[in-house]
């Protein structure tokens, strides 16, 4: 089946989604057409990928020690 | 809305009938598992530890007293978040307008179309940069440089793993906007992480040491 061209600024609005799977098989097929042809599109892809990898893997917010006693204690108080 | 595990959803409605009756243990039960996404939540919006521990302290003191107004339409989790982001909201909208006083912010507007800085390769994460502090602190300079509303979006998406709906759900938005608050997020944040134009990650080299991290 031929894929109808898709242009690179309709890509970039929709990478996110791409990424998350929440993309019409349509869609998807007509941006894996374009990724197949756009290098700089297909950096763009990588490049969001990976923050979203180095997001999920390297940042965390730890609680901070002491915070669930300090909580407790004014629960207490109630 | 997920649909909650059966026996799960029983065991939660149990502990909140004992905690609206006073039990502290139970209400403990229900807050323990949520303690890091509040505190997440609350760094997102106020990106300083001690304020964001105040906040979300505040949210479970106010879940505890106003328990009994919780009527299980949705997960407790996703109740206490919306109560902690409302406080954290509260508390940065009083620091702001104790630093502006009236001096108005600048809408931020969520049509324009976006253009990448530039079209880095960036196809692998060699996995000895997860290790290295001085990426770990490029993450959080880059993650502090985003407008909060994204902010917001990507630490309940990307970091919590709360699901599209929910994250609308707790900020009080559409499901739309989260995912395009999502997109603007992701693409600001690879601006401003992505390597050089070659995609060469070594260290050293002084062009892409100026500019990046690593």
């Amino acid at each position: 089946m031929r894929v109808i061209e898709i242009s690179c600024l309709e890509v970039w609005k929709e990478i996110s989604n791409y990424l998350d799977n929440d993309v019409e098989p349509e869609l998807r097929a007509r941006m894996e057409g374009h990724f197949k042809a756009c290098a700089h599109c297909t950096a763009i892809l990588d490049g969001t990928r990976n923050v979203v990898k180095l997001v999920g893997d390297g940042m965390e917010y730890k609680v901070p020690a002491g915070f669930r006693r300090r909580l407790y204690d004014r629960i207490k108080d109630k | 809305m997920e649909a909650l595990n059966p026996s799960l959803e029983t065991r939660e409605s149990e502990l909140v009938q004992k905690a609206g009756a006073g039990c502290r243990e139970a209400f403990y039960q229900l807050v323990q598992p949520c303690e890091r996404v509040l505190f997440a939540s609350a760094m997102a919006i106020l990106n300083n530890e001690a304020d964001a521990e105040e906040a979300a302290q505040e949210a479970v003191l106010k879940a505890f007293t106003n328990i009994s107004r919780f009527r299980g339409e949705c997960k407790f989790s996703t109740w206490i978040i919306q109560i902690c982001i409302n406080e954290a909201r509260t508390k940065i909208n009083k620091a702001r307008k104790y630093l502006y006083e009236s001096i108005d912010e600048p809408e931020n507007g969520e049509d324009g179309d976006y253009f990448p800085r530039d079209f880095a390769d960036w196809r692998e994460i060699p996995s000895e940069a997860l290790q290295r502090k001085e990426l770990r602190e490029a993450l959080q300079r880059a993650m502090a440089s985003l407008p909060e509303n994204y902010r917001e979006v990507l630490i309940l998406r990307d970091i919590q793993h709360l699901s599209t709906e929910e994250t609308a759900l707790v900020l009080g938005i559409g499901k739309g906007n989260v995912k395009t608050r999502l997109l603007r997020a992701r693409l600001q944040m690879r601006d401003a992480l992505a390597p050089g134009f070659d995609g060469n990650w070594s260290l050293g080299r002084p062009e892409y040491t100026k500019v990046r991290a690593w």
